[in-house]
């Protein structure tokens, strides 16, 4: 009864942002500079979130999901450019094809551990870039002009849902197996736990949200290119998620905010940018390993601290 | 199509993977670290050897030497500043540091002299070429493979014949008991960074008397490919990493030979994936059992 309540307390508190941020988009308040940065704040916070469930929540190191964000974007800009299907369409077709990719991905790679999970997934995202730079039928390497139909109330939904779907997968029973895979693998497997299903479920779903959040991605610019799904966007969402805190939902989506924000302003520095980021990953790393919310959210924040203030 | 001139070609590149996979594999060996800084530190030997052959204008071999010993230092400094604090901590948050580190080496270099690529001079290595079975072989060649077989040589004497050697192996077998036998955990650790990073500085330099053109982010390609080069001979072998280069190297230059260089590097990644999924430990690795 509790739960639901909160449920419905969040749910309307995201619905008066949109309403909030609609309201002034309409009224022009907002212009497109910041509504487009409003939006990919948006399609970071997705890719993060999804990434988040893979690393966070199941503890499987992943660092290549700007592929499934790639295979997202371009079916989604097949759909809609080369097909004349809507926009819609385009975007769950983008995530069904990232998930089966995920699957194919994540079956044979999710056996191996740590560093050489990583590189596996790394290995396989660069697969998926230089696939579609060898296919003449996407632009090869010049890439695909795709129409900008990306609006706030897509990418509003889009984050919508992919928060509740990966937050009520976390609190399910599905989700506290993966939780055990990340503590301990070899006692969640004696507790009888299907680890490799877990790991390949929560693999796909991250997938699945990675191909919807590139399908946004591709409709927000004119063009996708091969190159904006390299080594480094896969870096880019990893730090959203390690950044935020390993395991905490809402610490990946507040670097995902607040880093998003950041790099906006720092467009035109793009070195100083990485530098910045750079320093700041292994200064967190350094001193506090966890990342900055720990596997903390947001509401135990709060609520650790109104049970100090009672007290005192 | 002349396959005995692409093998002379395969087995230049071959040998510097090779050199840069040696000190993956030996880094990994003693700490369990994929230092992505590693090929970084590959890029800075390259433009320590550029600067020091037009800037203080010195011969090839003096500008090797020279390379080796900056990149032995920066790898030292890396490993002391970035990684030490990390030994126990978690594989996470050591990747995630070094892949920071590299990000970070890279994006200050850019910083300082932009991206723009430089050129090595031509004359760095003889450039004459010998007919085999008429194949045209460049000097260049010969050249490198001697200089990549006397640094291997020497690895070997370094690892199996001297007292630092010694204790590398033994640290790499089991820090706590090497430990405990009073060997310097720390100053060992820190003269296998020397070492793969001197190895790494010398494939620096000798990429760019070999293909002329560096630049900033040249590290990275190279880098990912050692590694791969690595696991397939098996991380933590010495002769593994070896033979994984030269592998590499060739299978790469047939790749590229039969017209699919768009493929080229894809074909590495996928060796990587078959070799992780149906022989993770390697050619030459051990299979080592989970404890729990």
């Amino acid at each position: 009864m509790k739960k639901s309540k909160a449920f419905w307390v969040y749910l309307a508190l995201a619905l008066v942002i949109y309403a909030v941020v609609q309201v002034m988009t309409a009224n022009e308040m907002i212009d497109l500079y910041y509504q487009n940065m409003l939006i990919t704040i948006c399609i970071n916070i997705m890719l993060a979130v999804s990434l988040h469930i893979v690393i966070g929540i199941t503890g499987q190191f992943s660092i290549g999901h700007a592929g499934f964000m790639a295979v997202g974007a371009y079916v989604s800009a097949i759909c809609t450019m080369k097909l004349g299907l809507p926009f819609i369409v385009g975007i769950i077709m983008a995530g069904v094809v990232a998930a089966i990719a995920g699957l194919l991905v994540g079956v044979p790679s999710l056996r191996l551990k740590g560093d050489y999970l990583a590189i596996a997934t790394l290995g396989f995202a660069e697969i998926i870039r230089i696939t579609f730079l060898n296919i003449d039928y996407v632009g090869g390497a010049a890439g695909m002009v795709v129409n900008h139909m990306t609006t706030w109330t897509y990418a509003f939904l889009g984050v919508l849902i992919t928060i509740l779907v990966i937050s009520n997968f976390t609190n399910s029973r599905h989700g506290r197996s993966c939780l055990a895979i990340r503590e301990d693998e070899i006692a969640a497997d004696a507790m009888g736990i299907n680890t490799t299903y877990y790991k390949v479920v929560a693999f796909v779903i991250g997938s699945l949200f990675a191909g919807v959040a590139g399908a946004l991605y591709a409709h927000n610019f004119y063009i996708i290119q091969p190159t904006a799904f390299n080594f480094l966007k896969s870096f880019e969402i990893l730090i959203y998620v390690v950044l935020g805190g390993l395991g905490s939902l809402s610490g990946s989506v507040i670097a995902a905010i607040f880093l998003t924000t950041v790099s906006q302003y720092l467009q035109a520095f793009p070195e100083t940018r990485m530098i910045i980021y750079s320093v700041v990953l292994i200064l967190v790393m350094l001193y506090r390993p966890t990342g900055l919310m720990g596997t903390k959210e947001l509401k135990d924040v709060f609520r650790l601290k109104k049970r100090g203030g009672s007290e005192a | 199509m002349d396959w005995l001139q692409q093998l002379f070609n395969g087995i230049s590149l071959g040998s510097i993977y090779a050199l840069i996979a040696l000190g993956y594999t030996m880094v990994y060996g003693i700490i369990k670290l994929i230092n992505f800084a590693h090929g970084d530190v590959f890029m800075l030997g390259a433009f320590v050897g550029f600067f020091a052959i037009t800037r203080w204008e010195m011969g090839f071999i003096p500008a090797l030497i020279t390379a080796m010993i900056v990149c032995a230092i920066i790898g030292v400094i890396i490993e002391r500043v970035a990684y030490k604090r990390l030994r126990n901590a978690t594989r996470i948050a050591a990747l995630t540091t070094a892949i920071g580190v590299s990000f970070l080496i890279e994006y200050t270099m850019i910083f300082f002299r932009g991206a723009t690529p430089e050129a090595y001079p031509k004359n760095v290595l003889p450039e004459k070429t010998i007919e085999i079975l008429g194949a045209k072989l460049d000097y260049k060649i010969i050249f490198i493979l001697i200089v990549t077989v006397i640094l291997m040589v020497l690895l070997q004497f370094i690892v199996h014949k001297t007292k630092i050697g010694k204790a590398m192996r033994a640290v790499s077998y089991d820090a706590d008991a090497a430990k405990l036998m009073g060997i310097n955990v720390d100053n060992t650790i820190s003269a296998t960074f020397a070492i793969g990073s001197a190895l790494a500085g010398a494939a620096g330099v000798i990429f760019g008397a070999y293909y002329t053109r560096i630049d900033p982010l040249m590290g990275v390609l190279p880098g990912l490919k050692a590694f791969i080069a690595a696991v397939l001979g098996g991380i933590g072998s010495i002769p593994g990493a070896m033979v994984g280069g030269f592998i590499l190297g060739i299978v790469e230059t047939i790749v590229s030979a039969v017209g699919y260089s768009l493929w080229r590097d894809a074909a590495a990644f996928i060796i990587l994936i078959l070799i992780l999924l149906l022989k993770p430990a390697g050619l030459f690795g051990k299979n080592i059992r989970e404890k729990v």
